[in-house]
């Protein structure tokens, strides 16, 4: 594992986001930020892997992470979110989300937006869980098991859904551009329609068996119903959400909490995990050789708008290789990513053939070649 | 060491007090007289810690890192040969050590780019430190871990001491880049340090500078350039012969034109006067020493070390200059008194980091006897418990200690099982974090007692899932029992159930308590009467009271919510089911005799009339049949 190399930060890492690369010139990402957490003074920070081919620094590796900047952060950093190329969405244990503004030309980092106590108890402070965003809205969930909607520039709330849920919501993620799911700690997927005004999900779907736990969620890139979970068994399970109350298959991905999980956003027959057990897994599906390629979803995806996804005939050809059941068959590859056992990974990142994530051993890891 | 502001003389009275805590000591300040009751002086009270080098961010890397190594070390086989095995140990050694000096050269860069003076001060001391430790380590690598026999034992002392003397080659490279190299007034120091340090080939290309190049000091260096590529014997017969050749130079005065020439030629012979003229140059006994084994007994074994050990420390410090603690460990070293090393290294280090890590590498490589303390541990895990405790008190280094704790086999898991319940839980993320390490060892009873307290908490701020969530993970009836009991409270203030979503898909968990089944059931039976499948409904509701799931304390509000079903126009309960609500309300009245209420009379009296109509009876008794 030449092409990944550890660079100790003196830091806990909760998160680790790659900056968002603009689609036209392809670029190689060089920018991610990350959050720490458990510190007496946690930051958020800046970080450069340079661009291929730029002259080593120093003695050091050619690609080992510099620090731009950085700035002290109130509460662990429970999540983190790229807004848009200068701007970071931040979710603290002190219930508060907050914007940040990275300028680029003095390598500064300044406060665009602050909710204080966003999450909280009647008399007490909840650690806010979860922030997604799509620019200018932000979504956050917490501890309080409330749905908070922002905008970036207004300095007021959108629109709250009061106990959501009555367990703690984990992770949210955006289904379409008025829906998201959340998931929460007795195992349930929660679909929310912001189109509608009641203040109950819309969909809710759960394992039947044990209430597991659920950590984390993401969409699948370009298939709208394919959701990938993972929870303190660390069982990694795909769902169709259209279809049924169930998972669609359920693998045995870690031996403890899976907390991130992430589809390859250009290529979504790749899949990456990271878990408290110290591994980073590479899932990798290959895909029904009778589907034409341009149907699959992954290469191009770019160039193609979601509606040419949905062929007018059924939906048969687009069954993606994630639902077809071969998961268990031996068709899906898995690959750990790190060299040894660590400390928990607690967070990844995945963009283009650039991977970064971020361990309780207070290092982070890049991978500037990840066979995608 | 430190001076506390404002707890100054004791001629006011003014006393210091103090209590220790787990990795500092509260002090404060107070009155204490003779008689009487003892008064309070000023309100502060200043907290000393002990530790500081775990605060340091630089110096956190080191922590990190090695203890990444120390897990890899630790699950190195103990049953490969020790020929396989001391490569990696060597391996490890030099891992560890690679550690310490990125540590140093940061900490040198900020010594030297910050603008705050104490900080560089601070970072200049600390630089020592690890400089010392560095230096101590390698010395322990040779002579223990690589424990190199005769002949390589030197080239290993010779790299040793060239690694930590490095301004040679700083001069070396100013030299050489000034105009006239052989003129520079630093040109016969840096020849002759190349000598001292064995670097003859350096000497001899130094030496081209100069035009006078004697021709016989070529084969002296020849020679020189084959030690350590024979056999022991071999090369002790070419060097007495070379020896003996470097005499014969110096005594037919074939460098008496040149005074420096004639000095180098002495010191290749091992000259001690010579040698200890130049002090400056060698800067250090040890440097001193390894010069002099080089000259005079190459062949040196690792067993007589310590002779010419002791003799050199002594000819070079002055009888006016105290050895310093970093002399006597190094050479504890070369007496190969391990135990002494790891000794005064203890005391003289203000951290257990140094210590416990080498005296962990050195145990693996079954260098140190059981040594027993009067704690009944053994030294390695003594120093590794005191290390790992050390860590604990940090708030984010005490995830590194858990792994130091388990691999302690007889008091390590003792030790964790009281500090791990001290971690503070702020979020729901760290509890699982805690827990997640709690569960991998078994330690049940902390994994109660966490999820008992993240659950209390839940519960607090009416976050009932999250406590449900929590008892499932414990398993913990007790817990889930007083849940549902919050559930049915909140169902009887106010009429209908909060946080459907959970009841409704309670699922396996359901069976965690009674309690929590009943409410389970409970709620399936409000869902088919809304559904107005009275039937299925009914028989639930008596099941519920028959089959005990029902608390006693809630038997009056199930036999209110049959009023409604025996209202009803059709016939739901049967005859037979009739009289099991009769009879249960019978059962009921009868326990809470003292205490009955006026609403149960009633109650029975309405039963009664619903059953008694006789229309109902008729129905009751065709459906009996």
């Amino acid at each position: 594992m030449e092409s990944i190399n550890a660079k100790y930060v003196s830091q806990k890492i909760s998160k680790t986001r790659w900056r968002p690369v603009s689609h036209s010139f392809l670029q190689q990402p060089d920018i991610f930020a990350s959050g720490s957490w458990d510190n007496e003074h946690n930051k958020i920070s800046f970080w450069s892997i340079g661009s291929h081919g730029s002259s080593a620094m120093e003695d050091g590796f050619e690609g080992e992470p510099q620090l731009l900047c950085e700035q002290k952060h109130d509460g662990d950093v429970l999540d983190l979110q790229f807004l848009d190329q200068d701007r970071i969405v931040t979710a603290s244990s002190t219930g508060a989300v907050t914007v940040f503004r990275h300028h680029q030309n003095s390598q500064t980092i300044s406060i665009a937006q602050h909710w204080a106590r966003a999450h909280h108890y009647p008399c007490d402070n909840a650690p806010c869980t979860g922030v997604v965003c799509s620019s200018p809205e932000i979504v956050t969930v917490g501890e309080d098991g409330r749905i908070i909607v922002f905008r970036a520039d207004q300095e007021g709330v959108v629109r709250v859904i009061e106990n959501a849920d009555s367990s703690t919501i984990h992770a949210v993620t955006y289904l379409r551009t008025t829906e998201i799911l959340t998931v929460n700690s007795i195992g349930q997927l929660k679909l929310w329609d912001f189109r509608q005004q009641s203040n109950s999900p819309s969909q809710i779907l759960s394992l039947s068996g044990d209430r597991v736990p659920l950590h984390c969620v993401d969409r699948h890139p370009n298939q709208q119903h394919i959701v990938a979970t993972g929870g303190q068994d660390g069982m990694l399970c795909v769902w169709d959400v259209r279809q049924g109350n169930t998972p669609f298959s359920l693998m045995e991905a870690h031996s403890a909490e899976m907390w991130e999980v992430h589809f390859h956003p250009t290529n979504p027959d790749h899949l990456f995990t990271c878990s408290e057990d110290g591994s980073l897994l590479h899932w990798e599906t290959s895909s029904h050789s009778e589907m034409p390629s341009f149907l699959q979803g992954g290469r191009n995806s770019s160039m193609m708008s979601r509606s040419a996804m949905a062929p007018a005939g059924g939906n048969q050809s687009l069954i993606s290789a994630w639902l077809s059941g071969d998961c268990s068959k031996g068709r899906l590859e898995t690959s750990h990513m790190l060299p040894s056992q660590t400390l928990s990974v607690n967070s990844l990142d995945v963009l283009q053939q650039c991977l970064v994530c971020g361990t309780d051993g207070e290092a982070i890891f890049v991978n500037r070649q990840v066979p995608v | 060491m430190y001076n506390l502001p404002k707890i100054t003389s004791d001629l006011d009275g003014k006393h210091m007090g103090f209590a220790w805590g787990p990795g500092d000591i509260l002090v404060y300040e107070t009155l204490h007289k003779a008689s009487g009751a003892s008064g309070s002086g000023s309100s502060f009270i200043h907290e000393v810690r002990k530790d500081e080098d775990i605060y340091s961010p630089i110096l956190r890397k080191l922590f990190n890192e090695s203890h990444h190594i120390f897990v890899g070390l630790q699950t190195i086989r103990e049953d490969l040969p020790s020929k396989s095995r001391k490569p990696q140990f060597v391996s490890i050694s030099k891992n560890y050590r690679s550690v310490i000096r990125a540590c140093m050269e940061e900490l040198q860069q900020v010594a030297v780019s910050t603008k705050d003076g104490e900080a560089s001060v601070c970072c200049l001391f600390q630089v020592s430190i690890l400089l010392a430790i560095e230096l101590i380590w390698n010395l322990c690598e040779v002579l223990f871990i690589d424990a190199a026999p005769a002949g390589s034992l030197l080239l290993h002392l010779l790299d040793w001491v060239r690694l930590h003397k490095a301004d040679v080659d700083e001069k070396a490279r100013e030299v050489l880049q000034s105009d006239s190299p052989a003129e520079h007034r630093d040109y016969w120091d840096v020849v002759v340090s190349y000598v001292l340090q064995g670097r003859l080939d350096e000497a001899r290309q130094m030496l081209m500078k100069q035009a006078t190049l004697q021709p016989a000091a070529r084969n002296m260096y020849k020679l020189m350039d084959t030690l350590g590529t024979q056999t022991l014997t071999e090369f002790d017969v070419k060097w007495r012969h070379w020896h003996e050749e470097v005499d014969r130079c110096l005594q037919d005065n074939s460098f008496a034109s040149n005074k420096h020439l004639e000095i180098i030629c002495k010191l290749l012979l091992g000259d001690e006067d010579i040698l200890l003229d130049h002090k400056e140059l060698l800067g250090t006994w040890y440097h001193f020493l390894v010069t002099r084994l080089l000259f005079c007994h190459p062949t040196v074994k690792p067993a007589e070390l310590h002779y010419y050990a002791q003799s050199c420390m002594t000819m070079f410090l002055d009888s006016r200059s105290v050895p310093e603690p970093l002399d006597s460990i190094l050479l504890a070293a070369f007496e190969f008194d391990i135990h002494q090393v790891i000794k005064d290294c203890s005391i003289a280090l203000n951290n257990w980091w140094f210590v416990a890590h080498l005296t962990d590498l050195l145990d693996h490589c079954k260098l140190l006897q059981s040594h027993n303390l009067h704690f009944g541990s053994n030294l390695r895990e003594f120093l590794l418990l005191e290390y790992a405790s050390g860590l604990f008190t940090h708030h984010s280094l005490w995830q590194l200690a858990v792994d130091y704790f388990d691999h302690c086999p007889e008091f390590g898991r003792v030790y964790l099982e009281l500090q791990i319940e001290r971690v503070p839980l702020d979020t729901e993320r760290k509890a699982l974090k805690v827990l997640r390490i709690c569960e991998q060892r078994q330690m049940s009873e902390q994994v109660r007692s966490i999820c008992k307290i993240m659950a209390m908490r839940a519960l607090r701020n009416n976050r009932l899932g999250s406590a449900l969530s929590w008892s499932i993970r414990a398993k913990d009836a007790a817990f889930a029992t007083l849940i549902s009991e919050r559930f049915l409270q909140d169902y009887c203030t106010r009429g209908t159930f909060s946080d459907l979503d959970l009841i409704d898909n309670l699922g396996p968990a359901m069976l965690l308590s009674d309690r929590l089944t009943f409410l389970g059931k409970y709620r399936e039976f409000h869902k088919l009467y809304e559904e107005k499948r009275f039937t299925e409904a009914a028989k639930l509701l008596l099941s519920l009271m028959t089959a005990k799931i029902a608390p006693r304390s809630f038997w009056m509000t199930l036999l209110t919510d049959a009023l409604p079903l025996l209202e009803q126009k059709e016939v739901i309960f049967s005859a037979d089911q009739t009289y099991e609500l009769m009879y249960c309300l019978g059962e009921l009245t009868s326990s809470l005799n003292s205490e009955a209420t006026g609403t149960d009379r009633p109650m029975q009296v309405r039963i009664s009339t619903y059953s008694l109509n006789p229309a109902q009876i008729t129905v009751c008794k065709i459906k009996a049949f």
